[in-house]
């Protein structure tokens, strides 16, 4: 099947589609945006964490056709130019990257409380960011950088 | 192709003992950094591994007739397609690449499909046709070595005895105890992948999420049959690795499919997968005795120690001969007793995880001081000061420790910092959170201590170096600098410090990290907490040649400053067979941790409150590195403690999904507190310390030494599961 798909503001078409397909394969492998991650691909991690018209989601939980004739916004559309999102400098800063395999799902989900939660407590956060599965940084430098990106933005 | 690995340059000031950004950092939170599973070439086609369902099986054919006719298969391939030497292995190559007439655990590989799309691939699979003639499975690791015999040798591994002073002499106070560690999972993020590109000339170039590109650079040349020369391996990015990419997974798979079919070949394995595809950490049983005389000073210790190797060797004889040397952990005992034995089994292959042969038995020995400490009367952390090495201490190994051993101090550290409020009385920061299982009514809380000790580097006479190059030129009127190696970036920021040692050499800021491959000497493996000690010290060694021939220049014209050396740490020695004396080790880490829980007895649900913890690290090259460290290897060791295990079950393993298989996320983990003395270790380049591995061996028995205190049970196995604490 062909699936169109606005995705980071762009018009996108991807053809031969198999309908088992996931919206995370078709970004990854058709559409060349292998920002969102496949780390389990069973909706247990986050690392694939996409907004769908604005609600982030599981994209190894979507398959391709649900996307058909909607927007997604991943990763790769957050900075503008080389200007990072404060959320992303702040991952940076704070130490929140090791392996980084994490940190593309995780950025896209801070970012979302962000914009809803300006001032977030330290529960609210954890409470957002439950789902996403980081194994390297033991969370304390995640929550600094959401934090820090709170505070500047 | 895109998505190769690229040059990492960063010209900022930030030297040796500053925490300065890592080079890496932008491209990763933008989603553009190029991990194994990313990459992609034009004309590319999927590979996928068919696995033995059976954990201990005689094959008695193969048929992929089927299989070969399913539209899309490029080729479908079994052992007879393995043009070289069908075993590898990090110390004993023992293992097939592709099973021959027997698997001997659940998850082998069996054959390989090549296809124009996973999906095609996967059904193509399914069509292949193994019988197998399934037999009785060995699953017991304290009697395996009496069991039928899986190997030629029969079913012993290794076996490392310790003997120190008396063997019968007696105590005063004597406590016992048998512990149990279950299998714990690396689960890295980043599933295991890989790219081989094919060469018209019949070479190859694999891009690779590895520990170690040499070693696995041997391994595939030796199955592909070709020479070290034509193979040529370029590290991708990678999502973790904890041990778990220390043996190869889909590498030579990979490469045997893109040599038959003249195709790049992607292989990428899902989670599931990843659980069969990679060793885990060794489940254990461990018998301990501790005499003591009533001040608590140490008598003597004697142990009885299995570790499960599964099914094939992996680096067992290393995690054996690691569980008994330290097996008594950082305290001083004058007479020792330790036989460690591992094991085959039909249980899934265990090697390499974080903290290797030390969060077993650190796991077993805190238990057991603390045991010692209430029979006496004694405060938990009293009883392990009393025994404390420090320097100058000799390990039941002989060895005597000569560098900083502050373990009392590390201990009083954690002690005196200050403890958590009481209970709260918000419900998502009870045990259960808010699956609003409690407001608190049957919650108690305790609080453990647990001190550990880990040889950094490799051991017991290795010739263990790394390589590095460093090259100067003039970039727009400044010095500038690229260094390259073969060591892995794994995550934990060696890219960082490579760079900020070579600005405290040489003084140069703009430094370029060049793509870890193999056309230039080994660096060894990312793992016994190792690099920043020995590529650091081989960067370092390069910097002093390099700058050496600046004599002193800013500027150098069209000249071109290039330098490569080796670097080794002093050597160690091989251990005594029978009686366990030797050198064995270069340096030792330690680190004590506090856990403060509360557990609903009534449901059995734990909540770690707080998690802080002291370590030594000698010198912190990168502090906010160093911290990082340190918490993540406190939440591997939270895991072990209350929910990580491979379950088993005649060898099958039960819960190979992140859905069955818990990790820590951010609701499980508290705060935590974290001491970094900097004790310089005269022997170590800058002094440093190893870092990454400490954290995770007093990790787990702080916790569990918590909720002991939390409910009086004697919780002899972790993980703890709600069962054992509720009985039922
Ligand atoms: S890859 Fe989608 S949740 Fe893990
Ligand atoms: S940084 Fe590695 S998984 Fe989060």
């Amino acid at each position: 099947m062909r699936v169109n798909v606005t995705v980071n503001g762009e018009q996108r078409q991807a053809d031969d589609v198999w309908e088992g397909e996931s919206l995370l394969f078709v970004l990854r492998e058709r559409l060349g945006l292998p920002g969102s991650k496949n780390a389990c691909e069973q909706g247990e991690c986050g690392s694939c964490t996409v907004y769908l018209d604005d609600v982030p989601v599981c994209a190894c939980l979507v398959a391709a056709g649900q996307a058909q004739d909607r927007e997604v916004r991943t990763v790769e559309g957050l900075a503008e130019g080389d200007r990072l999102d404060p959320v992303q400098e702040a991952f940076v800063e704070a130490g929140a990257v090791q392996c980084g395999f994490c940190t593309p799902g995780l950025v896209v989900q801070a970012h979302d409380l962000l914009d809803r939660v300006p001032n977030p407590s330290d529960p609210e956060i954890r409470e957002a960011l439950a789902g996403n599965l980081c194994r390297c940084t033991g969370y304390e430098k995640v929550l600094d950088a959401v934090r820090l990106a709170a505070s500047r933005r | 192709m895109t998505l190769t690995p690229t040059e990492l340059t960063s010209a900022v000031p930030g030297g040796i003992g500053t925490s300065p950004q890592r080079p890496d950092g932008n491209l990763k939170v933008r989603g553009e950094f190029a991990y194994a599973s990313d990459l992609w070439h034009e004309d590319m086609i999927w590979g996928a591994t068919l696995r033995s369902p059976h954990p201990y099986a005689r094959i008695t054919s193969v048929d992929i007739t089927e299989a070969l006719k399913v539209p899309g298969v490029h080729a479908v391939l079994t052992h007879s397609d393995v043009p070289g030497r069908n075993l590898y292995g990090l110390e004993h190559k023992d293992q097939p690449v592709l099973a021959v007439d027997v698997v001997r655990y659940q998850g082998e590989p069996v054959a390989l499909v090549g296809a124009d799309h996973p999906e095609t691939a996967l059904r193509a699979m399914k069509k292949i046709v193994v019988t197998y003639d399934v037999l009785e499975p060995v699953v017991d690791m304290e009697t395996a070595v009496d069991d039928t015999p899986l190997h030629p040798g029969g079913n012993l591994v290794r076996h490392v005895p310790i003997r120190r002073g008396s063997q019968d002499v007696t105590a005063e106070v004597v406590v016992s105890g048998r512990y149990e560690v279950g299998m714990q999972d690396q689960a890295f993020l980043g599933p295991e992948s890989g790219l081989a590109v094919p060469a018209t000339d019949g070479s190859i170039d694999l891009y690779i999420a590895t520990q170690w590109l040499h070693v696995d650079r041997d391994q595939v040349a030796a199955a592909l049959g070709l020479p070290l020369e034509q193979v040529r391996l370029t590290l991708s990015g990678v999502g973790g690795a904890f041990g778990g990419r220390e043996d190869l997974s889909m590498q030579v798979h990979a490469c045997l499919l893109a040599l038959h079919t003249g195709k790049p070949v992607k292989m990428v394995y899902n989670r599931e997968e990843s659980f069969y595809g990679h060793v885990h950490r060794h489940p254990a049983v461990l018998y301990y005795e501790h005499g003591a005389d009533r001040t608590g000073k140490l008598v003597y210790v004697r142990s009885k120690m299995y570790l499960d190797g599964g099914a094939y060797a992996s680096s067992t004889p290393a995690v054996v001969a690691n569980a008994a040397t330290l097996g008594v952990g950082p305290y001083e005992v004058d007479n020792v007793t330790v036989d460690a034995y591992g094991v085959y089994t039909n249980n899934p292959p265990c090697g390499a995880m974080r903290g290797f042969g030390a969060v077993q038995a650190g796991f077993a020995y805190e238990s057991q001081m603390d045991k010692l400490a209430e029979a006496l009367g004694m405060s938990p952390v009293d009883v392990r000061i009393r025994n404390a090495m420090s320097e100058g201490s000799t390990m039941p190994t002989g060895q005597v420790v000569d560098s900083a051993a502050p373990v009392a101090q590390l201990l009083k550290l954690v002690q005196d910092k200050p403890l958590p409020a009481g209970t709260s009385t918000d419900i998502r920061e009870l045990p259960g959170g808010v699956s609003n299982t409690t407001h608190g009514e049957g919650v108690v809380r305790g609080v453990g201590y647990a001190v550990g000790i880990k040889n950094i580097c490799f051991s017991e006479g290795y010739d263990d170096y790394s390589t590095a190059r460093v090259r100067v030129s003039m970039v727009n009127g400044e010095l500038a600098a690229a260094v390259h190696t073969a060591a892995c970036e794994v995550g934990q920021g060696l890219v960082t410090i490579m760079q900020q040692i070579v600005r405290t050499e040489l003084g140069i800021e703009r430094v370029t990290v060049l793509p870890m491959d193999t056309t230039i000497g080994n660096g060894g493996s990312t793992s016994a907490s190792r690099q920043t000690y020995v590529t650091g010290g081989a960067v370092k060694a390069a910097c002093a040649l390099v700058k050496a021939r600046l004599d002193g220049r800013a500027d150098i014209g069209d000249e071109v400053i290039d330098e490569t050396t080796e670097w080794r740490h002093r050597a160690t020695e091989a251990i005594d067979p029978e009686t366990g004396q030797g050198n064995a080790h270069v340096q030792y880490g330690f680190a004590a941790h506090r856990a403060v829980v509360d557990v609903d007895v009534d449901l059995g649900l734990v909540r770690v409150v707080a998690l802080d913890c002291a370590q030594d690290v000698g010198k912190a090259l990168n502090p906010q590195a160093v911290v990082g460290q340190i918490q993540g290897g406190s939440a591997q060791g939270l895991g072990l403690a209350v929910m990580e295990e491979i379950q088993t079950s005649g060898g099958k393993v039960r819960n190979p999904s992140f859905t069955d298989y818990l990790i820590p996320t951010v609701l499980d983990m508290p705060p935590m507190s974290i001491d970094v003395l900097e004790l310089a270790d005269p022997h170590a380049p800058y002094g440093i310390r190893g870092v990454g591995e400490p954290p995770t061996i007093s990790s787990t028995p702080a916790i569990v030494a918590a909720i002991r205190a939390a409910t009086g049970l004697a919780l002899t196995r972790v993980p703890v599961r709600p069962e054992h604490l509720t009985g039922t």
